[in-house]
């Protein structure tokens, strides 16, 4: 069916016989146009993102109405906020231990529910539902982590398989409805984002998930045991998203099930007359994907300690989409796109606590990265490169049907 | 051989005991439902011990609509009946098709509804002045962006344009009505900046998908991201100053227009036509829409680019332009929704003050099969039981945070048990490139 495009990769060398070397030089020379534009794609939206701080600056705006008897104030103050609102990003992200600590940490959990969209794309379906599936996650993670005791290992092992399993059902419910009935997948997993909200609302206001004498909606924090341990201040959750990167690259790679799950996304129909089970692997994609957001679910709860709250998972469900998005659904995309994001988020604190710029500033910073991303017709036109081939990767890109 | 055993055998088995597969799942879900309905209806009837409640069929109690009592367990019993004759229609494989078993279906669920709330109204004891209200005039409010979000919707689709911008649209829409309509002192003002906030990001859409290709479920989500992040920071560099803050974003709200005689007819008078001037504009644009697509010339160069664009650009049909005005008069509803939830309900704009009601816009064009009257039908449906479930959170006898996934429940389960698989637009998300 046609709601798949396949990029094609760039066009193959002419068919004279080429030296190993040179075709391996040619791979990587495949990816440079990538490459090129993405940071071309940066760069432009943070030309964007300087005007905006120019604009929001109070001096700058001051010196405005003097401009035409003395313009060099408004270059100047203009300047020095824009190096102020980077050099803070900057060093709010990558500057010091402390920054890189916080950049992975928030991009852990964006990482996991990244995947989670993208391997759901990569099967042709249009996963929404990552934050529905993280607070499942949340509440399994959070639930077993202070309402039991366990000796210290076992215990995290057990709250993190609770919570992917619950992240898992809430995800493998949409696939299921899809494969059983064809309800659309976009629909089902708007709705169970809300219902999960209010499942949460309603739990927090019981007695099993308050925290004593407190009159918020809100969780003890999970115990001791069931936290990950914290190496050179980052705790080590993080190094389970990466291992989930890889598991999920292994799987869409290098297994059966992620052939099917791939052919099924390219063309359910033609899988389907290969003999493939269509409706076996939506289900499956669907819980995978949900899998994975609990385990971002995982990264918040038990590795950075939150307590249940209704906003627990922020909007770390919905970036996740762009993350996906971003990573033009491979598997190393949402590993970049996550680090990407998280170090954006870190240093966007940064840059308000410093510099005075508003953290919203991040956000829209972002929409414009994955834009110009989006759009490499729009890149090259603006630096007049002239096209060339894209890496290759297929992208779930109608409703499907 | 067993395959000539077979075909000898062919004509003495009688054709017609051979059902098709759909048609038995069609007889199965019938079934599974009555009969759930009509248990659930038994088991409202014979909760009710106290069958006295009172209702009132305007939207609050004043001296001309005073509350009239009810026997409600003869209510609850004749929902009972309803959902029985139902099951058995379904169970004899008799249950109609086409506009009788909508009219059929629709009835049911109301008695069940019906059902339903007696269950939750009776027994409320003495001294309890609750009293059921007439559903329709919240519903209509709430489903005003709704629709409009969702006629967007369509009218992009059906171009072959993938809309998930609806919410981005919804929060420009807001912010910029209320910045209009604060400058101006004037609400009608607002839904002007409303309509040109919600054609900008129509614009941006066009421009991005139509003119550089990218993908159109990426630009979707982007632009909500866009839109979210603009319109708060924006509001972040409003002064808090109250003297300069009311030219910014304190915007007077739409006033409530009666329209005579039409307002006078018993119970759904006052709730259709006693509203804001954007709840006619929304009536007017339902028709408009579906007039426009399936009427007019333009309609059907709008569905020709959406299904075939190139059997269309071989008739001479301009592609992209057709998708270009579609986009952007699609981007006018869009924008008037937006400016419901600043101008037309609370006033002042707040950070993603839309709270994803663009999303449910957006189901609601699956849900209706991207038709304009089914996203409309879809999305009064889910005012209808927002409506119903803010109606009931002031009785407690439902826990009222559970009271709050009923609506997006009974989305998944008329989607799954009534809606089924769909079909999109077969070009939608497709750019078109000539060769």
């Amino acid at each position: 069916m046609s709601d798949v495009s396949v990029q094609e990769p760039a066009k193959s060398p002419p068919p004279e016989r080429k030296g190993e070397a040179r075709e391996e030089g040619n791979r990587w020379a495949a990816y440079l146009p990538t490459i090129k534009t993405t940071v071309a794609a940066v760069v432009l939206a943070l030309l964007i993102g300087a005007l905006l701080i120019i604009f929001s600056t109070p001096r700058v705006i001051e010196s405005l109405k003097y401009f035409f008897s003395y313009p060099w104030d408004f270059f100047k103050f203009a300047g020095i906020a824009v190096w102020d609102g980077y050099t803070a990003l900057v060093k709010g992200s990558v500057g010091s231990w402390n920054s890189i600590e916080r950049t992975l940490e928030r991009a852990a959990p964006l990482i996991c529910a990244g995947l989670g969209v993208s391997l759901a794309f990569r099967s042709g379906l249009f996963n929404i539902g990552a934050q529905g599936q993280m607070l499942a996650g949340a509440i399994a993670a959070g639930y077993v982590g202070f309402h039991f005791d366990f000796p210290p290992g076992l215990h995290l092992l057990l709250a993190a398989v609770a919570a992917i399993a619950a992240g898992a059902v809430w995800g493998g419910i949409a696939g299921w409805l899809k494969a059983a009935t064809g309800a659309h997948e976009v629909i089902s997993t708007i709705m169970l984002n809300y219902v999960a909200r209010f499942l949460m609302i309603y739990l927090l206001g019981k007695e099993l998930f308050q925290r004593p004498n407190s009159n918020d909606r809100l969780s003890p924090p999970p115990a001791e045991s069931a936290t990950f341990p914290q190496v050179f201040g980052v705790h080590t959750g993080v190094l389970l998203a990466f291992l989930a990167a890889l598991g999920v690259w292994w799987l869409l790679e290098r297994s059966t099930t992620g052939f099917e799950m791939r052919a099924v996304g390219a063309n359910p129909s033609a899988a389907a007359t290969a003999g493939m089970h269509v409706q076996r692997t939506y289900f499956l994609a669907m819980a995978l994907a949900g899998a994975l957001a609990g385990l971002a679910a995982v990264m918040q709860i038990l590795g950075q300690q939150d307590s249940l709250t209704e906003n627990v998972a922020g909007t770390v469900g919905f970036d996740a989409i762009t993350v996906a998005l971003l990573g033009r659904a491979t598997t190393l995309g949402p590993v970049l796109g996550g680090l990407l994001f998280g170090a954006l988020s870190s240093g966007g604190l940064a840059m308000q606590a410093a510099a005075g710029v508003p953290p919203e500033l991040a956000q829209v910073l972002q929409a414009l990265i994955v834009l110009f991303v989006a759009a490499p017709a729009l890149v090259r036109g603006v630096l007049r490169v002239k096209a060339e081939g894209d890496g290759g990767t297929v992208l779930a890109k109608g409703w499907g049907g | 051989m067993s395959t000539t055993a077979t075909a000898t055998a062919a004509p003495e088995t009688q054709p017609t005991r051979i059902r098709e597969r759909s048609d038995v799942h069609r007889q199965i879900r019938l079934v599974v439902t009555f009969a759930i309905a009509t248990a659930l209806c038994i088991f409202f009837a014979l909760a009710v011990d106290d069958p006295n409640v009172r209702y009132i069929l305007g939207e609050r109690v004043t001296k001309e609509f005073q509350p009239k009592d009810l026997n409600g367990s003869w209510v609850a019993w004749l929902a009972v009946a309803v959902s029985a004759v139902a099951l058995v229609l379904a169970a004899v494989n008799r249950f109609p098709r086409g506009a009788a078993g909508v009219v059929l279906g629709v009835l049911v669920g109301l008695m069940f509804y019906l059902g339903f709330l007696m269950w939750v109204y009776a027994d409320q004891g003495e001294g309890f002045t609750a009293a059921i209200t007439n559903p329709i005039p919240g519903t209509i409010r709430i489903a005003t962006p709704l629709v409009l979000g969702a006629l967007a919707g369509v009218l992009c689709e059906r171009a072959g344009v993938i809309n998930i911008a609806i919410e981005g649209q919804f929060l420009a829409g807001a912010f910029f009505a209320a910045i209009a309509a604060s400058l101006a002192f004037q609400p009608y003002t607002g839904l002007l900046g409303g309509i040109l906030a919600g054609v900008g990001i129509a614009a941006l859409l066009g421009v991005f998908a139509l003119r550089y290709q990218v993908n159109q479920v990426v630009l979707g989500v982007v632009l909500v991201a866009l839109a979210s992040g603009l319109t708060s920071f924006l509001l972040g560099q409003i002064p808090g100053d109250p003297d300069v803050k009311q030219y910014f974003n304190e915007p007077p709200t739409l006033p409530q227009l009666r329209i005579p005689g039409l307002a006078d007819i018993p119970v759904v008078g006052a709730a259709l036509f006693d509203q804001t001037v954007l709840v006619y504009l929304m009536y007017l644009s339902v028709a408009l829409v579906t007039f426009l697509l399936y009427q007019t010339r333009w309609g059907l160069r709008v569905r020709s680019v959406g299904e075939h664009p190139k059997a269309a650009d071989t008739v001479g049909i301009k592609v992209n332009r057709t998708r270009w005005q579609a986009v952007l008069l699609g981007g006018v509803f869009a924008g008037l929704g937006g400016a419901y939830y600043t101008v037309g309900s609370t006033g002042a704009f707040d950070r993603d003050v839309s709270a994803g009601t663009g999303f449910i816009a957006l189901a609601a064009v699956i849900m209706g099969r991207w038709h304009p009257l089914g996203a409309t039908a879809a999305a009064v449906f889910f005012g209808f039981m927002l409506n119903l479930q803010t109606q009931i959170s002031f009785v407690d006898k439902l826990p009222s945070e559970l009271l709050g996934a009923v609506p997006y429940l009974a989305t998944i389960i008329a989607v799954a048990g009534f809606v089924g698989r769909v079909r999109p637009p077969a070009a939608d998300g497709e750019p078109y490139v000539k060769s």
